[in-house]
């Protein structure tokens, strides 16, 4: 089977603005989990105001990789890391650098929605409140900003107070990308934030990631090929813990340099 | 134009409060789970240091191996726990008898055969059932009980060891219903299935298929049951009377080791006297009997579990 | 020749569709039994006690004479005793749950603990009196208190309550968990505005199952020495008091046949305590069932 790679016109990224600056550089990563060796000496630059997609098959460690870039992954079990990773010139390893601060910084999207059992406006309004911010009138902006940001707002601005799951399920990934923005972060980590969702609600989804880009950095991990060709300016395929290949997305999709790349977008595996 | 939020967070961010916080909170929330563990020790440490008070009055040969209890003679007052723990058995038995039954076969037809519905309605009666208080167990078994079997059989006295063992028998029926009724609603359906599709009845697979294959579960549950029983008191206290007896009869007065224990507490035996340490030699007598019963438990559940 | 003969298979079968059939029948008429036992057992208190129950009982208190016997001291009693065991036992069983499902790490002191803990709900109720007795009465010098019975009463159901709010804890999805630290949340945020909330329903079902055992305990409140006979209302946790259960006992355990049926009144009582308790944790329970 094969795929067809719909062409995009040529994007006017970073050829064009080459004055861009770096927002996360990864330095020779290693990452085990336990004896699993998931990440294997990853060198990665991504760029500020673009949306970069991470794709490959499962396991390839994609995954793994966007959440040790807000260290979640040090959640999950025991896990062991080598080489650094730079946020805004800064190694997120050091020992003083809190793994809160980096995260009031990076934002993140799940692969489910996953608001939390309160009102729509509590889970807009938690990231703020629990660093500090107690005004009700600041809160009350911040979060019809962060609401609108996420193009929901007037879905549910009349419903403010209702539960967070009354709403539908592509609403509700709305509702925790606008929690996500309410602290105005610097980067959004994306976790496959379709791959729960029905195609209209991906496309709203998608369109809205298209939008935030101006603002925000943006890394989106995906297992849908098409939608890292669709939204994405740079691609990374990852394949058993290494970065195959890393450029731009026209060049990953229309004239891949190595011929795994090329297997796994025209379908062969994964 | 107010400052960004993120120039907000670094602001209130800055103050110590939250890293302290986080720092002091693990430590009280230890201190809070040792507490049972001191529970325990105190328990244990307790009944140790006033038995052995108890034993340098009492020598403790005379406490294992005597077979007549006479704490309240003044003069000759003996010290054999050998009657407590006849009692204690006797109650414990006709418990077991009455209850494993009923019990592992209300199992068998709730996971076999009971519709959902019917499942809704007998499990939540199951609970009430297991949170009855024991003294109005104990009332029953005093007030109904012992009358309707001296009507059938008139040699029985007021106290007795039956009547108290039937009520305990009831009360643990629950236990023995809703652990095994556990154990065999996780012996996987697909296993049932096969057994069922090639023709044998429900019967069939209930006996051959899911009780073997849920019999570490349910013997544990036999076990804990047991441990419940030997550990039961009000019900004893009100029914069984207070005649430590060392002999097979079930149908006279007889006495538990815990009801030796609320007979002293509730009269007025002084603090720092032989029979105020005998309750404490009982005690530990009697938590040893449970504590074996519940590591047998788990020993049995664990080493014996079915693989599925 | 064949193995397996059609035709005996089909004779066989009657038999075993007999046996399967008559074990059908027992297996439900055991079930039923159980039921019934308990069918009988509310029957036969409701018609002893309900003579006596009267708005006199509620308030008069105790009395030599049956007529007159009330239950006041030891309604407002067992009250008194779970203002202190409902809060002592609650902190420390939704504290150790806490510690034990969000911060312990799994070593040889967490196995331990959690082993003592399932040991220590196998502990028979009159050992816990004599730990009460030891400890709180003599050695904490407390005498046979409120606060002496409240605390040994709240280590009594503390495995219950610890084991009870674990579970509520654990059931709380990872992804929420995911998202707060996603934030930026430190694990005590975390704990407080998310894990908590969404656990208090479990906890206060399994928390008020609980109590509702402490209310009904005898056996401790006996052996730490706790009166019957008081002729006046506690005024602090430091004053001594009577209990539903001990009551009842005192009752059920005179000879005279009058009392019997004011025991059973207070029984009723003591069952009317408990299935208020019951309604409102099975209420909450319904409530909150399915959020997520």
């Amino acid at each position: 089977m094969t795929t067809i790679v719909t062409k995009k016109p040529a994007k006017e990224t970073a050829s064009i603005q080459p004055q861009k600056k770096a927002v996360y550089e990864t330095k020779q990563l290693n990452l085990w989990y336990g004896n699993n060796h998931a990440l294997k000496n990853i060198d990665l630059e991504i760029m500020e105001n673009e949306v970069t997609a991470i794709i490959g098959p499962s396991g390839c460690g994609k995954s793994t990789y966007i959440k040790t870039l807000n260290r979640m992954v040090e959640l999950v079990t025991s896990v062991k890391t080598s080489g650094e990773i730079l946020y805004r010139g800064r190694n997120i390893f050091d020992q003083d650098y809190g793994v809160e601060e980096l995260r009031t910084r990076v934002g993140m999207v799940f692969q489910k929605p996953n608001p939390f059992p309160k009102s729509i406006y509590d889970n807009v309004a938690y990231g703020p409140r629990i660093h500090g911010i107690k005004n009700k009138k600041i809160l009350d902006e911040i979060v019809e900003k962060s609401l609108r940001g996420a193009a929901i707002w007037d879905e549910v601005k009349d419903r403010l107070n209702e539960n967070a799951y009354s709403i539908s399920g592509g609403q509700q990934q709305r509702i925790c990308i606008a929690r996500a923005l309410a602290i105005e972060p610097d980067v959004i980590l994306m976790d496959e934030p379709t791959s729960a969702l029905d195609p209209i609600s991906t496309l709203k989804v998608e369109e809205l990631v298209q939008e935030l880009k101006k603002d925000y950095s943006i890394i989106i991990v995906t297992h849908n090929m098409q939608q890292a060709a669709r939204i994405s300016d740079k691609t990374a395929f990852f394949l058993n813990g290494e970065v195959v290949e890393f450029d731009h997305t026209d060049t990953i999709f229309s004239n891949p340099s190595d011929k795994r790349t090329e297997d796994y977008i025209s379908g062969r595996f994964g | 134009m107010r400052p960004s939020v993120q120039e907000m967070i670094a602001k209130s961010n800055g103050k110590k409060k939250k890293k302290v916080l986080e720092k002091i909170i693990p430590i009280i929330l230890f201190l809070i789970a040792s507490v049972s563990v001191l529970t325990s020790i105190g328990i244990v440490l307790t009944l140790i240091f006033e038995t052995i008070t108890f034993f340098t009055r009492v020598p403790i040969f005379d406490f294992i191996f005597g077979t007549t209890w006479l704490p309240f003679s003044n003069n000759e007052a003996q010290f054999g726990i050998w009657p407590l723990i006849i009692g204690t058995l006797k109650v414990t038995l006709i418990a077991i008898i009455v209850a494993v039954p009923i019990g592992i076969s209300a199992a068998i037809y709730l996971s076999e055969y009971a519709s959902e519905n019917v499942r809704r309605v007998v499990k939540p009666v199951l609970e009430v059932l297991a949170g009855v208080p024991t003294i109005v167990y104990g009332f029953f078994a005093l007030t109904f009980v012992t009358p309707v079997l001296q009507a059938i059989y008139p040699e029985i006295k007021i106290f007795n060891a039956i009547s108290p063992g039937i009520v305990v028998g009831i009360m643990i029926i629950p236990m023995i219903a809703s652990l095994s009724e556990d154990a065999m609603s996780s012996v996987p359906k697909s296993i049932r299935e096969g057994a069922l599709a090639m023709g044998s009845t429900k019967f069939e697979v209930a006996w051959k298929i899911t009780i073997p294959a849920a019999l570490s579960g349910i013997v544990a549950s036999i076990v804990l049951a047991v441990s419940r029983a030997i550990g039961e008191t009000m019900i004893v206290s009100l029914a069984a009377g207070s005649t430590p007896r060392f002999d097979g009869d079930f149908t006279d007065s007889i006495q538990t080791m815990t009801a030796y224990i609320v007979q002293v507490s509730k009269g007025d035996a002084g603090y720092g006297t032989t029979i105020y340490y005998s309750i404490y030699a009982v005690g530990f007598t009697l938590f040893l009997f449970t504590m074996a019963m519940n590591i047998l438990a788990g020993y049995v559940s664990k080493r014996f579990r079915e693989e599925y | 020749m064949r193995y397996i003969e059609q035709q005996t298979v089909v004779k066989r079968m009657n038999g075993r569709l007999i046996a399967n059939a008559i074990f059908k029948y027992i297996f439900l008429a055991a079930t039923l039994l159980a039921l019934l036992a308990l069918v009988i057992l509310l029957f036969r208190i409701v018609t002893q006690g309900a003579g006596n129950l009267s708005i006199d009982f509620l308030t008069n208190f105790a009395s030599r004479f049956p007529d007159q016997a009330g239950i006041k001291a030891a309604l407002v009693g067992s009250l008194w005793l779970m203002m202190v065991v409902a809060p002592t036992s609650i902190i420390l069983g939704v504290g150790s749950a806490i510690y034990l499902e969000e911060y312990a790490k799994q070593n040889r002191i967490t196995n331990f603990i959690r082993m003592n803990i399932s040991n220590l709900a196998g502990v028979p109720s009159v050992v816990f009196g004599l730990l009460g007795l030891t400890i709180f009465v003599r050695a904490m010098a407390l005498g046979n208190s409120i606060l002496a019975a409240g605390f040994t009463m709240s280590l009594l159901i503390l495995p219950v309550i610890i084991v009870a709010s674990q579970e509520a804890i654990r059931a709380v999805p990872g992804e929420l968990r995911d998202a707060s630290y996603g934030m930026g949340a430190t694990k005590w945020q975390t704990i407080l505005k998310i894990i908590l909330p969404a656990a208090i329903p479990g906890i206060l079902t399994g928390s008020i199952l609980a109590l509702s055992r402490a209310i009904g305990e005898t056996a401790p409140l006996i052996v730490i020495g706790v009166p019957v006979i008081i002729q006046f209302l506690p005024s602090g946790v430091m004053d001594t008091f009577t209990a539903l259960p001990m009551q009842i006992y005192d009752w059920a355990s005179r000879p005279q046949q009058e009392f019997q049926a004011v025991a059973a009144a207070g029984i009723i009582v003591l069952m009317a305590v408990l299935l208020f308790m019951n309604s409102i944790a099975v209420i909450i329970r319904n409530k909150f069932d399915k959020r997520y």
